[in-house]
């Protein structure tokens, strides 16, 4: 479980984020929508130590970001955010690779190996293992970072539980490659145990996976549930501030302005 | 199959490039010295037998500077491997941050003035002053671009540079205004670069920097190939980006100010060398750190040969020698690389 008690972020005097706490449950799809500036970014930063926040905690499985080393948190704590450049020309396997570092010393053993092949083979890259990175597309560079950051835990290292945080991963992807990843998420969720906390942008897109959504607005939760206990028009009018029409059909719902 | 690079073979083949352009570097000169006479010379010296006059050239003058040729090279393209990994830039060079103008600035200082300021303490006064130099801008580089609420900036870092450059070589400009004749002289050759003050006292102090910093430099390559992907990137895979930060400035400080304290200012060795290598294999820091120190060693002793023997018996300054060849060089990265700006 991966746990936030009161974390407040400021900067300067703006607040970011106002005392949010939250809890993100193995083996569920945890999303988290809300407007620009809400400070969903934030959360995902400050849940994965990349700033330091002005109050409050952050839990993974009980044990405080604050007494791990960045080392330690990333041997079963991968992030992958929305775009990724290199400044060397490196080869799509040579990027893939990086995502199983924290697990070796000097040179990758077969462990590590396996996790690269394997991940690339999950995501379709495989046969683009020898490319100069710089020269694919937006969708296949996006795609060569998701075989990075699931190798990184493709492994559970001595029974640890692992986490993957995404910072709206989805972003630059066309709509066929959104929702690609997102089914080949939710296999690997249902083969490995593990905590999935993810800033999404699109609101069908949260409806149609989400186990449980938090909804963030200025800085505040607006309210954490099931998508049909989150996405009602009140709470959507009140964070996005447009009036939207929900259209039930059997189990699955949409969204529309 | 992926997963291999052969970076073996390429350490290999320079390795064998290496001894034999240093054997060259041996033998050509003012005066030629065979094979036989670089035996006897030293089977001479370790039994303790007189040395002729030839054998002494050599033991006393050749052999130390061919071995600083290897050494500064070595020193100068490594502290370019790690600059630009740090930086995240194929064209960033030590001198950039400031190490080799405040360097220069430094030994200015000591020419014009160490005789009136009675600064003197030996040999070992030029080093000294130029590696306090070349530290203190440095130091001032990153203090004036040191941020306490947000993580370093590197454009912030590379203009601060730009800055205390301008300010360190005014500084070389004003000393050599005041310089009388031959001070003037002494500070145009230093900052021309020369490999001609070598002795053996040089060769220790620069060998035990250099090898202590390749060992503590060696470790940082995989950090450093993480940082190719961008600090958040890097952090995310367990690196602690400001601690690698302040170790990589600090080894490339030692690197080039120790480097540049006893043969003064050369550049472009430190862009020219890293470049060379990705062409042949790609970005890897660790290829790139031992493979640099290979073909950085055996460049600056080319270059070296090279200016002695193009005006022999005259010796043409190195540093001219290095900036004919990496100023085309550089011009064509700047436009080959435009993508980075």
């Amino acid at each position: 479980m991966l746990q936030l008690e009161n974390v407040t972020v400021k900067v300067g005097p703006k607040v970011i984020l106002d005392d949010v706490s939250a809890a993100f449950h193995a083996g569920k799809m945890n999303l988290i929508i809300g407007p620009n500036g809400s400070g969903k970014s934030t959360l995902v930063k400050a849940a994965s130590k990349q700033l330091t926040f002005d109050g409050g905690s952050v839990k993974y499985n009980g044990n405080d970001i604050k007494n791990m080393t960045y080392q330690q948190l990333a041997t079963f704590r991968a992030v992958l955010s929305q775009q990724t450049e290199v400044a060397f020309p490196l080869k799509v396997w040579e990027v893939v690779m990086m995502g199983r570092y924290p697990h070796f010393t000097t040179q990758p053993g077969s462990r590590d190996e396996q996790a690269v092949e394997e991940a690339m083979k999950y995501f379709n890259v495989w046969p683009m293992a020898e490319r100069d990175y710089v020269t694919l597309s937006g969708g296949e560079k996006q795609r060569v970072n998701f075989a990075r950051v699931l190798s990184q835990i493709w492994f559970s290292e001595q029974g640890q539980m692992r986490y993957l945080l995404l910072d709206e991963p989805l972003t630059f992807l066309d709509v066929n490659f959104q929702y690609q990843f997102m089914h080949r998420l939710e296999e690997f969720m249902q083969k490995n145990a593990m905590v999935v906390v993810g800033v999404v942008h699109d609101l069908n897109l949260a409806a149609r996976f989400a186990d449980s959504i938090l909804l963030l607005n200025e800085g505040k939760v607006l309210v954490q549930g099931t998508p049909q206990e989150v996405l009602t028009p009140g709470n959507i009018e009140k964070a996005f501030n447009i009036k939207p029409e929900i259209l039930k059909q059997k189990d699955s719902f949409y969204i529309s302005f | 199959m992926p997963f291999s690079r052969k970076y073996l073979t390429i350490w290999i083949l320079l390795a064998i490039v290496l001894i034999v352009v240093f054997f060259l570097s041996l033998s050509f000169g003012a005066i030629h010295i065979n094979a036989r006479e670089i035996f006897s010379s030293l089977s001479n010296y370790f039994s303790g037998e007189a040395l002729s006059l030839d054998e002494r050239i050599f033991l006393d003058i050749r052999l130390p500077r061919a071995i600083n040729c290897l050494l500064v090279g070595a020193s100068l393209a490594m502290a370019g491997v790690l600059m630009q990994a740090l930086f995240r830039n194929p064209i960033v060079e030590p001198g950039l941050i400031g190490t080799s103008s405040g360097a220069a600035f430094g030994a200015s200082l000591y020419f014009v003035l160490g005789a009136t300021l009675h600064f003197n303490v030996g040999t070992w006064t030029l080093p000294i002053a130029a590696s306090a130099g070349g530290a203190l801008a440095t130091f001032l580089v990153f203090v004036l671009s040191y941020r306490k609420e947000k993580s370093q900036s590197v454009i912030l870092l590379l203009l601060t540079g730009v800055a205390v450059n301008a300010l360190c070589l005014s500084g070389v400009g004003l000393m050599s205004y005041l310089a009388r004749d031959p001070q003037a002289r002494s500070i145009t050759f230093w900052n021309l670069g020369t490999m001609s003050g070598s002795s053996w006292n040089s060769v220790i102090i620069i060998g035990v920097s250099t090898s202590l910093c390749t060992i503590f430099a060696l470790r940082m390559t995989k950090s450093l190939n993480a940082l190719a992907m961008g600090e958040s990137e890097a952090l995310h895979l367990g690196v602690n980006i400001n601690k690698l930060k302040i170790s990589v400035i600090a080894i490339t400080v030692i690197l080039v100010a120790v480097a540049t304290a006893f043969v003064g200012v050369i550049s472009f060795v430190g862009l020219i060398v890293p470049h060379l290598l990705r062409l042949i294999r790609g970005s890897d820091n660790r290829y790139l750190l031992l493979g640099s120190a290979l073909l950085g060693a055996i460049l600056l002793s080319l270059a070296d040969l090279t200016a002695r023997l193009l005006l022999a018996p005259a010796e043409l300054p190195i540093g001219i020698v290095t900036s004919v060849i990496g100023v085309p060089v550089f011009i064509l990265l700047l436009r080959r690389n435009q993508h980075y700006f």
